[in-house]
């Protein structure tokens, strides 16, 4: 039953994904990332992590690329020859090489690895007993205070940076 | 675990009729606030289709769906065409997870009158309502317009400035009701209303919502004597109606929300729970219609200043009593 | 076929996605687009994250998850206005072209 879930999103997710770095047309980029996050977003349902999913949908879809559109929009960004057509094909050639092995080395981490993680006690009964968002509001405010008020405090130096460089 | 097959029939069900009864209300929407914005300028409005034109809409519907539909020769295509649905789409979704009715029995079996119920509920309408930038934003890039450009760039400046106090206006009601969803929060106001407890937070939860509809005094984006109409200048025939739909559709939803949030959703006394909602519904709509026949449009600079300088600061203020409330109590 | 989707098919999903955010930072000069890039390699870490969180059953991972979504937001918010300020200057956004610390 999950496969029939998890195969088409991930499908979705990948060719979105490779879409946003082949189109030439950055506002279709920008629309194709948005199409990878919700694919994400449903992965992260099956995951049984509700709260990621929807705030995902918020932050990145609702609020994250609605400022790219904007800016692609605001500055005319032109249609850039695709890099195939470039004449810069050594670089591309160590790009494409550099990757290839960064996967390869990926997928032997990820075939002989053996998890050692020290399980926690969230288990899937209790989460949804609980309620996903309510485990991450108590975590957020108990565990995590510190960390949940640096954040807020990076958002405020991150609008005033914004206002500062747009202001010049 | 499979659920049963009853379960799907019963589904099915009460998406169709939720699906066909937003239509039908959308149709009837138009001829209302017609009729209401007539009656509010002394003029009778629609009187010629069908008793006091109530046959309207239809009519217009005929009418839309025969006219050309025209594209503009330097617009984006695929754009073009995928705005408007993604508006109308946008605009029907959050609907699934709005309660519109308490348990009822029915064959012998108890049903929910809600689509579904999921525990994030406020937060997906949420995610859902921010989908509706999309579609204005790209019709106005895709129509490769100017007038239809500065519209959606409006737009989205507007929807994002006052998206803010809308999602702060209600965090006094989680507060109070302890859930994201929809059902608890309608269920937490059984002993009062959350606008008797919330009514600063109710009164920045209206203006957001009329802003966030695009509708009079906040409709800058289709200005008509400044932007021509704004985003939808070159759309005509069905896309057009898709628009106007997903415009009507966008107050329905809203008006729901605000129902659900802050008028105890369905209930009240001696009618049954459906009535009530509807009703509450209707008064909000009344609003929406009243505040365009009433007020002038907001100047752009305006807009911004009460959204960030007033709005922001007072649900903020909101939030901190309430929690001072909340924790003391 | 059986019925959960094991740890490695999200973990396999999370690298390939990775991979494909790595070789558009490497082979794109427009600035916005490599912007996209990073929040795709950004979005493959998170559901990693979120996947170990879920086969751990521990919260950790979700909200570490939460706090990467702030930062991208922080970042995004500061990196467009970097963009919008070299467009001002440069009327370009393409990378190569972006070389004034170069003596």
């Amino acid at each position: 039953m999950e496969w029939l879930v998890f195969g088409p999103l991930a499908a979705v997710a990948l060719a979105t994904a490779v879409s946003v770095i082949v189109l030439r047309n950055p506002i279709y980029c920008a629309l194709s990332l948005v199409g990878t996050f919700f694919a994400l977003s449903g992965l992260y349902l099956l995951l049984q992590a509700q709260f990621i999913a929807v705030v995902q949908v918020i932050v990145y879809a609702g609020a994250i690329m609605v400022l790219f559109l904007f800016v692609i929009m605001l500055l005319d960004v032109g249609h850039e020859p695709p890099p195939w057509l470039r004449q810069d094909t050594p670089r591309l050639v160590l790009g494409i090489g550099l990757v290839t092995l960064l996967l390869l080395e990926l997928a032997v981490a990820i075939g002989s690895w053996v998890s050692h993680g020290i399980r926690g006690s969230y288990t899937s009964d209790l989460v949804n007993a609980v309620g996903n968002t309510q485990l991450v509001g108590r975590l957020l405010f108990t565990d995590f205070l510190i960390p949940f008020e640096i954040t807020s405090f990076i958002l405020l130096i991150a609008i005033v940076g914004a206002m500062v460089l747009a202001k010049r | 675990m499979m659920p049963e097959p009853a379960f799907f029939v019963i589904m099915v069900a009460k998406i169709i009729v939720v699906f066909g009864l937003m239509v039908l209300s959308v149709a009837y929407l138009t001829w209302l606030e017609r009729k209401v914005l007539g009656h509010i300028q002394v003029r009778l409005g629609p009187m010629r289709v069908g008793p006091h034109g109530l046959l309207q809409p239809f009519a217009d519907v005929l009418k839309l769906m025969f006219k050309e539909d025209i594209v503009p020769q330097a617009a984006d295509r695929v754009l073009y065409f995928l705005a408007p649905t993604l508006a109308l789409i946008a605009s029907f979704i959050s609907f699934a997870v709005i309660p519109f009715g308490d348990r009822v029995r029915l064959f012998g079996r108890s049903i929910d009158l809600v689509i579904t119920d999921v525990n994030i509920g406020l937060l997906f309408v949420f995610g859902v309502a921010s989908l509706g930038i999309y579609g204005i934003v790209l019709g106005g890039w895709a129509s490769n317009n100017k007038y239809a450009l500065l519209g959606g760039l409006r737009s989205a400046a507007q929807m994002i400035s006052y998206e803010l106090s809308l999602g702060l206006s209600v965090v006094g009601v989680l507060m109070l009701s302890r859930s994201l969803s929809l059902v608890e929060i309608v269920n937490a106001q059984s002993q009062a209303w959350f606008i008797v407890l919330q009514p600063i937070g109710f009164l920045i939860f209206l203006i957001c919502a009329v802003a966030e509809t695009n509708r009079a005094p906040f409709d800058l984006p289709e200005a008509e004597t400044e932007l021509v109409a704004g985003f939808h200048v070159e759309y005509s025939s069905i896309k057009f109606a898709m628009y106007f739909m997903a415009e009507y559709a966008n107050m329905i939803t809203v008006s729901a929300m605000a129902t659900t949030l802050f008028l105890g959703g369905w209930r009240g006394p001696f009618l049954p729970p459906v009535v009530w909602f509807l009703g509450k519904l209707f008064l909000f709509i009344f609003l929406f219609i009243w505040l365009r026949a009433t007020l002038p449009r907001f100047r752009y600079d305006q807009l911004m200043r009460f959204g960030w300088k007033f709005l922001l600061p007072v649900a903020l203020a909101n939030i901190m009593i309430t929690a001072a409330f909340v924790a003391l109590r | 076929m059986t019925g959960t989707v094991p740890l490695n098919a999200y973990l396999i999903l999370s690298a390939a996605l990775f991979a494909i955010g790595v070789i558009g930072v490497l082979i794109r000069r427009n600035a916005l687009i490599i912007f996209m890039a990073i929040e795709l390699m950004l979005n493959a870490v998170n559901l990693s994250f979120v996947a170990f969180s879920r086969f751990l059953a521990s919260m950790d991972g979700q909200i570490i998850v939460f706090f990467v979504m702030a930062v991208a937001a922080a970042e995004v918010a500061l990196g467009l206005a970097i963009i919008i300020a070299l467009y001002r200057n440069k009327e370009s956004v393409d990378v190569d072209e972006i070389n004034l610390l170069r003596g």
